[in-house]
């Protein structure tokens, strides 16, 4: 199936038009009509909430899956009977912060497991992965528990705050996102840093100024990874933030449509282009970021 | 977890290619002056955040927490100012987050999981029993009466309830739930007799008080000999004596008023009078194994979790099956040099993955409706997708097809490329035709790359709460049965179970967790790296 794309057109003459389709439509012309397909099964849903978000009359039994016209009215309503830019502002707020913390305390380790020897280094490695084995979000339940009992002590970081539910995203720093970075880190060549030792950097200045700069793929890869899933994190969210304002915008939209599903799906369907904003912006960056390995040809000879 | 010692630093491990010690030690050089003071700096805000996270702990005298406070920030101290801690310096923020709010967690629910903690079995003994003898508080003729104001310690609308109380003589008292103390410095409207400011309280307006009243009538406050304060009303309250009376001497409650005796059973946490009545108001104790063997040996339990056990297997296995098979169908189909429009073709493809999954689901659940969705009205019919087991189940799969084969495709492009195009070419010369070349040239390759990614994905959807709550919160439920779903993941079901049933059972679910918990799951936040190092080895 794959090699007969490359294979040489056989003979020497030139076929007729009608053998000349008949060739295109066996080399190449199904995978256009595959593609169709596919991209249809792709898009449809994507272009239905579009044209729901664009829906003069904002209900989903009148949502088409073509705009049916183009009115901002479910835009409006959105922002002037919820409170969209609160939810907005949590959301962005725990996917920026996650994805920056993250990637800071991941690099460090990382930077610990790949380029220093010390006791115990194999079993912390092992340790991560094990820990895998039991995420954090099967706790929930004490999570639940410890932070009922640390929401009185100090209610800053207790239920419906922000940082109480940072902190507990951020319990989940150190991951499988340490691994891959360790894998990165083990590819940038150890004569860079040693040669940078040797003129009298410590190791701070090693791990900031050298490797840090030469590791920005993976770097870029894991915070774009921790941003997309917290944004659209909803079990740790939905048990910790229950008060209207302290939401994410994935919470506000999920009880949204909760109680009036009909009516409320074009205020949906807005709120839901928007929450994809981010990640489709994310991905555009990503694309053009991952390009090469920085450190390829960094040594010669 | 990890011990450090770096007298070994630089020294080669086992398992470490052995490299030689540096002039000067492994890491010389002591840093530059910005450093050093983002250093000071760094450490002044820990030492900052232990004095604030100290103060409440001080105030509740809870020693052991404030002893905790000290140790980490101590620990901080020593690992940042000693030079032999180097590899510790970058170890210990990950490790402190991953210690408090993964490991310690992960070991309570184990411990949660072996007692009875749910609504009724909150406290310990004692609590348990302050709260029946205040509940049964009825009015004597001579009882003293009080002036109430409700305040608060927190929140107006969730924080602990607090009974502020004059006295006749124009006395301020305070009554929680764990007693009555005087007041000495509340300021007392003398008309009404209402506390108007208190230290330490929030005193609630009427509105708020209202929409607390159900809390309102529970709430009695404790006083010596068997005897409470409740409120009548919202603004006047009276000491009376309790008609269920606990005697330590048989370890028993006694109605006074029926005569009813109601015997401690410290095994299962409550009081029980002979005929098997029990009490409201349990404590938490030890289960053992009980809730493990609920939900193996109980039938209706077992039953449940076995059916939900398997689904959950089918579910995560049809989806991992489905998304390779698509996926790779469309990197296949796009696997040709010379393509017009592959660029777009790929970009459109690939949209579903960019799009956020949590609004995505949301929106195939409303396509799904039964009177409003879109494929009710685009096909004319009338069917309640959501409404029956095989529908709904296929819908679920359906919907997460959808959101995960454009991964599968950017890796199996990815994979596809790294594969020699000679080899093919060289199975063709040999005579075979292309499906014998995928068969056996390119899919044993391609295998290679994908079963780490295959097994990520299985574990993944194992736990894909948000696929199956967000579609059909686990429904639809048979009336036989209304506390399994027909599409229920074990972990849509414990979420139920703890928080969102009328009671909520702490201890089961932790159970539950417990039984999920030893799988090859992953994290929940990567999903699989997007195209990572694919594209890297593609150009």
């Amino acid at each position: 199936m794959t090699m007969d794309a490359s294979a040489p057109v056989r003979g020497s003459h030139r076929p007729g038009g009608a053998a000349r389709f008949a060739l295109w439509s066996r080399r190449l012309g199904w995978r256009h009509a595959v593609m169709w397909l596919v991209v249809a099964f792709a898009i449809f849903p994507v272009l239905f909430v579009v044209s729901a978000a664009l829906n003069p009359l904002g209900t989903l039994s009148s949502a088409q899956l073509w705009p049916t016209g183009a009115s901002l009215a479910n835009a409006v309503d959105l922002f002037e009977n919820t409170p969209f830019t609160t939810w907005y502002g949590n959301s962005l707020f725990f996917a920026l912060s996650n994805a920056a913390v993250t990637v800071l305390l991941s690099a460090l380790a990382a930077y610990a497991f790949s380029r220093m020897r010390f006791k115990g280094r194999r079993v912390g490695l092992i340790g991560l992965l094990v820990i895998q084995m039991f995420p954090q979000f099967l706790a929930i339940v004490a999570i639940y528990l410890m932070f009922s009992n640390i929401g009185e002590y100090y209610p800053a970081i207790g239920f419906d705050t922000r940082w109480g539910l940072l902190l507990v995203y951020l319990g989940g720093a150190l991951s499988i996102n340490t691994w891959l970075m360790k894998g990165f880190f083990d590819t940038v060549p150890k004569e860079l840093d040693e040669s940078a030792q040797m003129d009298g950097a410590s190791h701070a200045q090693v791990f900031f100024r050298i490797m840090l700069p030469l590791v920005t793929p993976v770097l870029a890869i894991v915070g774009l990874l921790v941003f997309i899933s917290t944004i659209n994190e909803f079990l740790m969210a939905s048990v910790f933030l229950r008060d209207t304002d302290a939401k994410t915008l994935g919470l506000g939209l999920y009880q949204l449509v909760a109680s009036q599903r009909n009516a409320n799906f074009g205020m949906f369907a807005v709120g839901a282009v928007m929450l994809s904003l981010p990640t489709l912006a994310v991905f555009w960056f990503l694309q053009r970021y991952i390009t090469e390995g920085l450190t390829s040809g960094a040594v010669k000879g | 977890m990890v011990t450090v010692d770096t007298d070994n630093a630089g020294a080669p491990s086992p398992g470490a290619p052995a490299r030689p010690p540096l002039p000067g030690g492994r890491f010389a050089g002591d840093g530059s002056i910005g450093g050093r003071l983002l250093k000071i700096a760094l450490l002044g805000l820990v030492t900052a955040l232990g004095v604030w996270a100290v103060l409440p702990l001080y105030v509740a005298g809870n020693w052991w927490g404030i002893g905790l406070a000290v140790a980490v920030v101590v620990l901080v101290y020593w690992i940042y100012l000693s030079k032999r801690t180097v590899p510790a310096k970058y170890l210990l923020p990950g490790v402190l987050f991953l210690t408090a709010f993964q490991i310690l967690p992960v070991l309570y629910t184990m411990s949660t999981s072996v007692t009875n903690l749910s609504d009724g079995h909150r406290g310990d003994k004692e609590q348990a029993i302050a709260a029946i003898e205040a509940f049964s508080v009825t009015r004597d003729p001579d009882s003293p009466e009080y002036v109430l104001t409700v305040a608060t310690t927190g929140d107006a609308a969730t924080g602990e309830l607090a009974f502020l109380l004059t006295d006749g003589q124009g006395n301020a008292h305070v009554g929680t739930d764990e007693g009555l103390e005087d007041l000495p410095r509340a300021e007392i409207d003398p008309s009404s007799g209402k506390v108007t400011e208190a230290f330490g309280y929030t005193i609630l307006t009427p509105t708020e008080v209202n929409a607390r009243s159900d809390e309102l009538q529970e709430f009695a406050v404790p006083t010596e000999s068997g005897a409470g304060i409740r409120s009548s009303g919202l603004s006047s309250a009276f000491e009376g004596s309790a008609t269920r009376v606990y005697d330590e001497d048989c370890d028993c409650v006694t109605d006074t008023e029926s005569g009813v005796v109601y015997l401690a059973d410290d095994e299962r946490g409550a009081f029980y009078s002979e005929e098997g009545r029990r009490l409201a108001q349990g404590w938490q104790v030890g289960v053992g194994l009980d809730n493990f063997g609920r939900f193996l040996l109980n039938p209706t339990f077992a039953s449940s979790f076995f059916s939900i056990l398997l689904w959950n297997i089918a579910f995560a296995a049809s989806v991992t099956f489905l998304v390779f098979v698509v996926g790779l169908a469309v990197a296949l189909t796009l696997h040709v040099p010379r393509l017009r429009g592959k660029t777009f073709y790929r970009i459109l493809v690939v949209l579903p993955y960019a799009m956020s999954s949590l609004a995505m689901y949301l929106l195939w659940r409303d396509m799904f409706n039964t009177d409003f969705g879109l494929f009710n009205r685009m096909l004319g019919l009338q069917v309640d997708w959501l409404g029956d087991a095989w529908s709904a189940r296929t819908a679920v799969i359906l919907a997460n097809v959808w959101l995960g084969y454009p991964y599968m495709f950017l890796v199996a492009t990815g994979a596809l490329q790294a594969i020699p195009r000679e080899l093919g070419q060289a199975a063709q010369i040999d005579g075979a035709g292309p499906w014998q070349a995928f068969r056996h040239v390119t899919l044993p390759l391609l295998m290679v790359a994908m079963t780490p990614i295959l097994i990520a994905t299985f574990a993944f959807n194992f736990n894909n709460f948000n696929a199956v709550w967000l579609i059909s919160r686990g429904g639809p439920f048979s009336p036989e049965n209304p506390t399994a779903g027909a599409t229920d993941l074990l972990i849509t079901y414990t979420y139920r179970l703890a928080f969102n049933e009328a009671t909520s059972q702490y201890g089961y679910a932790a159970a539950l967790s417990v039984m999920i918990f030893p799988r090859p799951t992953r994290s929940p936040s990567p999903s699989p790296p997007p195209g990572t190092g694919t594209r890297r080895r593609c150009r």
